[in-house]
């Protein structure tokens, strides 16, 4: 009962920031609420018996992207009347919406989801734990995580090069 | 050696050979074809005579397998030969099978085609030699003795329609031979038009007689003929007519003939004399069974054959040009054969179709000579006493003069005009029973008027003085052997070709009428009886009347030639009508043409060229450019439009993937 | 109420596919480069939350893993993006999508 409850109400935190955020003028306040959506994302994935990744998406996304997303923001240093062309218009916001539902959504909600019963498996003792994690990591997925290393260290070299004034 | 004994052995299956006739002049014209095609290309390189030499030798083979059918066939002349040659047309119940016939009409016909048409391939070898189209020349005139063949030997309406355009199309081809020279081209072209609209009464006629009868074939319709009433006979007759009236220049599609003499003389002799001419009658002929349920016709072809034969003669008085009086006489003497195939007297108008053959077409093999004799000139004022100087020529053209005018008795086309003329009178008429006199004495006015301008024609040209220029003198030459000897022979057997229609009133055997008759017999008229009697009578007649013909014309232009001076102006105005030919030319082009003309620009302009081609275009054009204005709209550079097409391109891939 | 009460897999997805779904739509919709991408972070964030519930239903901890790595590679990416946007603003003093529309023929 009460985890239907919480359930429930990360659920609409979730649903209500990221409808929040992507009709915001301002993009520090889209990524505000960016923030809060993380945040009620950490909560579900923590009822979901998945405390690293909770952990984790806190520390990374909110604390390290947003931050960096806001910098950025910071950066361009955008006037309010630069922001006014960019303003989201409900109607095509609703359009958006409307065409994604319906060719999405709703057959994935009525059609694909109502047939298949998945249900909890039995989790071993240290599952979503930073030890299982780990265990999973360096064992099956060594590699990837290896080349992993590898993409960021492109990644930041790559954003320093397009981002210097002169080549 | 080739004896005709060979030939008997291989005929013993007689019929199995008739192809061979119509083949060979097909074989020869595509040779000579294939060759002067590989010559004008330059990968062979072909001498003259090898033209010659197919184009005659596929006549003269053509000849002698006809005059051997001929010969055998004659023996037991009721029953014909019929070779089947393949199933042309099988389309549900219509079945029109390529079948050659020989019976009495067709066996004689062949025989007087081929026979003319290898005296004049020789003719002519000698005539075109040096002209650089010798070799397209020989083709064409072998592939026109094919078509004619073809037109006689045929058993179905549908394949005499197939020798029918053919031989329209070789005179088309043949008359603009010298095409540089865009006169000749005109005149070919107006040919084969007048030919074309002579067609249309044709495939008139074609059409009526299918959907009546539901088939072509000469002898299931013999069978069938009373599917016709006299009504739809009347009107199919008539069509028919209508086209023979363009094949043999009849009025009111007569005005081509003149124009053709642009066309080299053999061709004028072999075309327009003696064969495709005769195409008209042989088919009016060959469809003897329908006229005689179509009385209306038959007087109507009599009529019109006679005024053709007045008219035309007529504007031969006045004619100056030698090719010209003969092109006119040939008019007027096909008006003869109408006249007499209308009074239903078949076996009369068949018999002065092969008099007249022989005669014309030596009188204009002897004028192509004497043309060649005079370097060109065609004039005949420019002529004058050249029996001294081409004494070869000029005997075989007096041969054909005494041919045609009937002066002699018994000799050349007495007899045949006489029979015409005889069988007018005494058949009499249903309709109009005053007919036959005024028939008669049309024909005889135009006897007289024939004797009188081929007796004008044979003074100026032949007696008297030379009234031409100096240095065409200088180079007067008789003809080479192989243009002289066809004339002679030619002139010496239209003398007495006659003979073969001896009348039985003076005693005669009159073979060829009763070799014909048990073919007409069913649709010849019966003659009157008290006119019968008077056959006799009426040969002497006409003969006075030709006497007086040529006697006028003798003292008018012999003797006397002042009178002929006064005889124009007395003439005086009409003689600016005849001199204009009636101005019926200059009708048709006032009229026809230009009605033709103004609607083919509007067609060819406002209506083709116009609407279909602009306005189309136009169309087509502008809705590509909406199209494509419409489907640009997808690429203008908005990226979040690009998005868009990623995120449902990802969507289809999923909702396929998923089902 | 009582109907609601078992939290079930299938609640997870479905709040995943209207995660995914809202996602797409901010993305389309704005003309705000940094709004996009942030969209488009919210789009990978649903395919984790997918993610993480397959792992639970699984009882395998291969999903964790994934979401790590796909966290990592969302990282890397917003990096570059916005050196972009920063490389992009330095060349046309906008961030304004509408306005890049060189590659229009």
């Amino acid at each position: 009962m009460l985890e239907a409850f919480v359930f429930y109400i990360l659920a609409a935190a979730l649903v209500i920031f990221g409808l929040l955020m992507i009709t915001r003028t301002n993009p520090i306040s889209g990524a505000m609420t960016m923030v809060g959506a993380f945040g009620a994302l950490a909560g579900l994935y923590a009822t979901l018996t998945a405390s690293f990744v909770s952990i984790i998406q806190i520390l990374v996304y909110a604390g390290g992207i947003m931050v960096l997303v806001i910098f950025v923001i910071m950066l361009l240093n955008m006037h309010p009347d630069d922001l006014e062309p960019m303003k989201a218009r409900p109607f095509w916001v609703v359009v958006a919406l409307l065409a994604v539902s319906t060719t999405i959504l709703a057959p994935i909600l009525c059609c694909v989801l109502p047939n298949k019963d998945f249900t909890w498996a039995a989790l071993m003792p240290g599952f979503g734990t930073l030890t299982a994690v780990g265990e999973k990591i360096f064992s099956d997925f060594i590699f990837p995580f290896e080349v992993l290393s590898l993409i960021l260290l492109t990644a930041v070299i790559g954003a320093l090069i397009m981002a210097k004034r002169k080549l | 050696m080739l004896k005709l004994e060979h030939f008997q052995n291989f005929t013993d299956v007689h019929s199995d050979w008739l192809w061979l006739i119509v083949a060979l002049p097909l074989l020869g014209a595509v040779l000579n074809g294939l060759l002067t095609l590989l010559s004008s290309r330059k990968v062979l390189s072909v001498k003259p005579w090898v033209y010659a030499a197919i184009g005659c030798g596929a006549a003269i083979s053509s000849f002698v397998v006809s005059w051997e059918m001929f010969s055998q066939f004659k023996q037991n002349p009721n029953n014909p030969w019929v070779q089947e040659l393949f199933n042309w047309i099988e389309s549900g119940t219509f079945h029109v099978a390529f079948n050659l016939e020989l019976n009495s009409l067709s066996g004689v016909m062949i025989v007087f085609v081929t026979f003319l048409a290898s005296l004049i391939h020789l003719y002519s070898a000698g005539y075109m030699k040096g002209d650089e189209g010798f070799g397209r020349y020989f083709s064409y005139l072998n592939l026109f003795l094919f078509s004619m063949l073809m037109l006689v030997l045929a058993q179905d309406l549908l394949v005499l329609f197939l020798g029918w355009e053919g031989v329209g199309f070789c005179s088309y081809l043949l008359i603009g031979f010298w095409f540089e020279d865009v006169a000749n081209a005109e005149a070919g072209k107006k040919a084969i038009i007048l030919n074309r609209i002579g067609d249309a009464g044709f495939i008139a006629g074609l059409l009526m007689v299918f959907a009546l009868a539901g088939t072509f074939n000469f002898n299931d319709l013999l069978g069938h003929k009373q599917v016709f009433t006299e009504v739809t006979a009347t009107i199919i007759c008539f069509c028919f007519f209508f086209g023979a009236a363009g094949k043999s220049a009849q009025i009111p599609l007569y005005v081509w003939l003149p124009d053709a003499m642009a066309g080299p003389t053999p061709v004028s002799a072999l075309i327009h004399a003696a064969t495709m001419v005769t195409a008209g009658v042989y088919l009016v002929a060959r469809l003897h069974f329908l006229y005689v349920l179509a009385p209306w016709a038959s007087t109507i072809i009599a009529i019109i054959g006679v005024l053709t034969a007045l008219f035309a003669a007529s504007i031969a008085l006045v004619q100056n040009d030698i090719k010209k009086i003969l092109a006119y006489s040939t008019i007027s003497q096909l008006g003869y054969m109408f006249l007499g195939v209308g009074v239903t007297s078949y076996e009369s108008g068949i018999f002065h179709l092969i008099t007249h053959g022989f005669f014309k077409a030596c009188l204009f093999l002897a004028a192509g000579s004497v043309i060649h004799a005079l370097s060109g000139e065609q004039d005949i004022r420019k002529m004058g006493g050249l029996l001294k100087h081409i004494p070869l020529t000029s005997v075989g053209f007096l041969f054909g003069w005494i041919a045609i005018t009937g002066i002699v008795p018994t000799l050349g086309g007495f007899f045949s005009k006489d029979e015409i003329l005889w069988k007018a009178l005494a058949t009499p008429n249903s309709i109009f029973p005053f007919l036959p006199q005024i028939l008669y004495f049309g024909g005889l006015v135009a006897a007289f008027l024939t004797a009188f301008y081929m007796t004008r024609l044979v003074i100026l040209v032949f007696f008297g003085k030379y009234r031409g220029e100096h240095d065409v003198f200088e180079h007067i030459h008789e003809s080479p052997a192989i243009m002289t000897w066809p004339v002679f022979l030619l002139g010496l057997l239209s003398l007495f070709i006659g003979w073969i229609g001896v009348p039985a009133a003076i005693g005669g055997a009159d073979e060829l009428g009763k070799f014909l008759d048990p073919l007409f017999h069913l649709s010849t008229l019966e003659s009157n009886a008290l006119s019968r009697s008077l056959e006799p009578t009426l040969m002497a007649v006409s003969w006075l009347v030709a006497c007086l013909g040529v006697g006028l014309a003798w003292y008018a232009y012999g003797i006397k030639s002042a009178v002929s001076k006064n005889l124009a102006q007395w003439l005086g105005g009409l003689k600016k009508v005849l001199d204009g030919k009636y101005f019926v030319d200059e009708f048709y082009q006032a009229t026809v043409v230009r009605f033709a003309k103004t609607i083919a620009r509007w067609v060819s302009g406002w209506l083709i060229e116009g609407l279909l081609v602009n306005r189309l275009v136009e169309l087509s054009i502008q809705g590509i450019t909406r199209l494509s204005g419409a489907a640009k709209q997808v690429q203008l550079g908005f990226v979040r439009v690009y998005l868009v097409y990623i995120a449902a391109g990802a969507a289809l891939l999923i909702y396929l993937l998923v089902h | 109420m009582d109907f609601l009460t078992p939290i079930t897999p299938n609640h997870y997805l479905a709040l995943s596919a209207i995660l995914f779904a809202i996602g797409i739509a901010g993305v389309v919709t704005r003309k705000n480069v940094f709004l996009t991408l942030m969209s488009l972070e919210l789009m990978l964030n649903a395919v984790n939350l997918s993610f993480v519930t397959f792992a639970k239903v699984r009882g395998d901890m291969t999903g964790h893993v994934f979401v790590l790595f796909v966290v990592s590679i969302a990282a890397a990416e917003a990096c570059v993006g916005l050196a972009i946007v920063i490389a992009l603003f330095r060349l046309k003093e906008t961030v304004n999508l509408d306005m890049f529309k060189s590659l229009k023929d």
